[in-house]
């Protein structure tokens, strides 16, 4: 409780330094700290803790108290079964999806929720919208606006939610989707891109607001094998730039390549987790060496 | 046939001719003309007879279809349209927000509207309107359950034929409007919503910028539908004896004993009206269906204008041959 109440007051990186000690120290059993970024990414924001997380649908608990954080900057790509809870917690992340216990915090600011008195009270819309637009996400399906061309739908946000101008907006869409190969079908709707270029404009949505973090949520499983390059790749590239990105991806060699911390989920839980060549070459726990070895070996054989 | 013919081997195949300066002939369609010659030939008869009949009075038409009465009758029809149609659609709208609301008691409201005036008949809601002043001599408005009042007046002054028209054109309309409108709301993937929340992007704009511009797609049809059904359905304020088009007409073959060619003469009426319609229909489902489709199709005046330049244009050089 004492973590939370430090919270409250303004001088954050202070607060920050001495939460993450106290998270260390205090921290519930089996909170998972991910790698601190290597030293090329100069990353300052976008520090992710999520403690003690638990959601229900109904009866079945889906996510059974997990902990998680990731530093500025870090890459952390969770893997698991299907089922496991691994989208339902990255929605919680952005409140998308309403947490029934535990809290999470960005850069030591609760996510969807402020302190008054002992108790943890829900913001209002207008400021969950406004925590958003830190927390970039982009889905399994795209879900661009098909009624948009690509740059109008990268714009969008920018102008609506931020109230940028129009021209600083358009802009700034068209380095974006430069930046993601695509500045020459900037006036294409989506029906009229491939998978993998809406995939890539999703991707330029999600970064005209300038958040500190990136959310996928299996970004290539909806793509053609072809197709599933180019957009790791863009990926990849975000992963030097120093915002902090939380994967979920069935891509075993992505993760390898890609990933600070590799955390494996199963049935609601954070079986364990670590850096790739931990978890890949020598895997602690029972469950997630026979998880590995159904899913890696025959994608390695091929 | 294949039997005679020699096996094709690589030896015995010959060269592949050049066929770079032949010309292409497209297929020819003998059916098709047949079929237009037939159908052309029914549509004169039809015509013909329309034209010899005397009894269709075409003269009589001609002398009422812009008679002043008449145009008058058209506008206060035009007039009812408008203001119900574009009032119906908007309480519609706010009825199928409520509708899709969180909210309960939004929820049974926007339902109870529309279960009331989708199963009473319309001409006892319209009776019921214009007679309100049985029921209810003075309306007013102020606190309820005190004698503080804003304002108050006859209810027969307050309620003209005109204001029970619209009141009752209006809800009617709301009530089937708001269930076309939640249609479609409810065709656009629960995915856009998520993906507009995501970004940020405030509930009023979501609607309004990210779900009705897909929505329209579905609504618009339907839409024009109800609006092409309201032209004609306000013929039914004749009950209220309001001079709109149909009305007129009565009154004057009751007058005249020309019934069928005045009845011809409004029946004209709203074939113009709604050809008229149609066509803004079509340019406005054309304008929502952008990025819905992957190349949109050509308008009738663009498939006009390229038939020409390729077959008009193009005929005087095959002639130069
Ligand atoms: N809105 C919901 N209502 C009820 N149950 C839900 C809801 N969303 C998810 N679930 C359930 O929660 C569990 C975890 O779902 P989740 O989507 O987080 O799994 P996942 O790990 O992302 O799986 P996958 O790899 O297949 O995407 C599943 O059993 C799912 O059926
Ligand atoms: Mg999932």
């Amino acid at each position: 409780m004492s973590i939370i109440a430090a919270r409250k007051d303004s001088a954050a990186a202070a607060q920050v330094e001495e939460k993450k000690a106290a998270a260390s120290a205090a921290a519930p059993e089996g909170t998972t700290t991910a790698q601190p970024a290597s030293a090329d990414r100069p990353a300052t924001r976008g520090q992710v803790d999520i403690t003690n997380v638990r959601k229900s649908f109904g009866a079945t608990e889906v996510l059974k108290g997990v902990s998680l954080s990731v530093p500025p900057g870090g890459v952390a790509v969770i893997v698991g079964p299907s089922g496991s809870g691994k989208s339902t917690l990255l929605r919680t992340i952005n409140h998308l999806e309403k947490v029934d216990g535990g809290y999470i915090t960005i850069d030591g600011e609760l996510v969807g929720y402020e302190v008054r008195g002992n108790k943890l009270h829900e913001l209002r819309e207008k400021d969950i919208l406004k925590q958003r637009t830190h927390i970039g996400m982009v889905f399994q399906s795209f879900n661009l606006f098909p009624h948009l061309t690509a740059l109008e739908n990268v714009i969008e946000a920018p102008i609506v939610a931020q109230k940028r101008s129009k021209a600083e907006a358009r802009k700034r869409g068209l380095e974006l989707l430069d930046r993601v190969g695509l500045k020459d079908r900037a006036d294409a709707y989506p029906r009229q891109l491939s998978g993998g270029q809406q995939q890539r404009v999703a991707i330029a949505r999600a970064l005209a607001l300038d958040p500190k973090i990136l959310l996928f949520d299996e970004p290539t499983s909806a793509l053609d094998p072809e197709l599933v390059n180019e957009v790791l790749d863009v990926i990849r590239e975000l992963a030097k730039s120093g915002t902090t990105l939380i994967v979920v991806t069935h891509e075993m060699g992505f993760a390898r390549d890609v990933a600070d911390t590799v955390v494996f989920m199963d049935q609601g839980q954070i079986v364990e987790s670590g850096t790739p060549q931990d978890i890949f070459a020598n895997p602690r726990e029972e469950r997630t060496r026979s998880f590995f070895s159904k899913v890696i070996e025959p994608a390695f054989n091929i | 046939m294949s039997a005679i013919a020699p096996p094709a081997t690589a030896e015995t195949a010959p060269p592949t001719p050049d066929y770079s300066d032949y010309q292409l002939v497209p297929a020819r369609h003998p059916w098709r003309w047949v079929g237009t010659v037939l159908v052309a030939a029914g549509v004169a008869a039809i015509a013909w007879s329309l034209v010899t009949n005397p009894r269709w009075e075409w003269g009589v038409v001609a002398e009422w279809f812009t008679a002043q009465s008449v145009v008058n009758g058209l506008i206060e029809t035009l007039k009812l349209t408008a203001i119900s149609g574009v009032l119906g659609f908007v309480l519609g709208f706010i009825l199928a927000l409520m509708r899709l609301s969180s909210s309960p008691l939004l929820v049974s409201v926007s339902w109870t509207f529309s279960w009331i005036f989708r199963s009473t008949p319309l001409l006892v809601q319209l009776l019921l309107w214009y007679n309100l002043g049985y029921l209810y001599e003075k309306i007013s408005l102020g606190i309820p359950f005190t004698d503080v009042r804003f304002f108050e007046a006859q209810t027969t002054t307050l309620i003209s034929q005109f204001a029970a028209a619209v009141l009752g054109l209006t809800l009617n309309q709301a009530a089937y409007s708001a269930e076309i409108i939640r249609g479609g709301i409810l065709s656009v993937d629960q995915g856009q919503l998520e993906a507009a929340s995501a970004l940020g992007i405030p509930a009023w704009k979501r609607s309004t910028r990210i779900v009705l511009p897909q929505a329209m797609r579905a609504i618009l049809p339907n839409a024009f539908n109800e609006i092409i059904g309201l032209v004609k359905g306000t013929s039914i304020v004749y009950v209220l004896a309001y001079s709109e088009l149909f009305y007129t007409v009565q009154v004057i073959y009751n007058r005249t004993q020309q019934v069928l060619p005045l009845l011809l003469v409004a029946t004209l009426w709203y074939v113009v009206i709604t050809s008229v319609l149609s066509v803004f229909q079509y340019y406005i489902e054309r304008h929502f269906s952008k990025g819905a489709l992957r190349t949109l199709p050509l308008t009738p005046l663009q498939k006009a204008r390229k038939f020409f330049t390729t077959h008009v244009a193009a005929s005087p050089t095959k002639d130069a041959r």
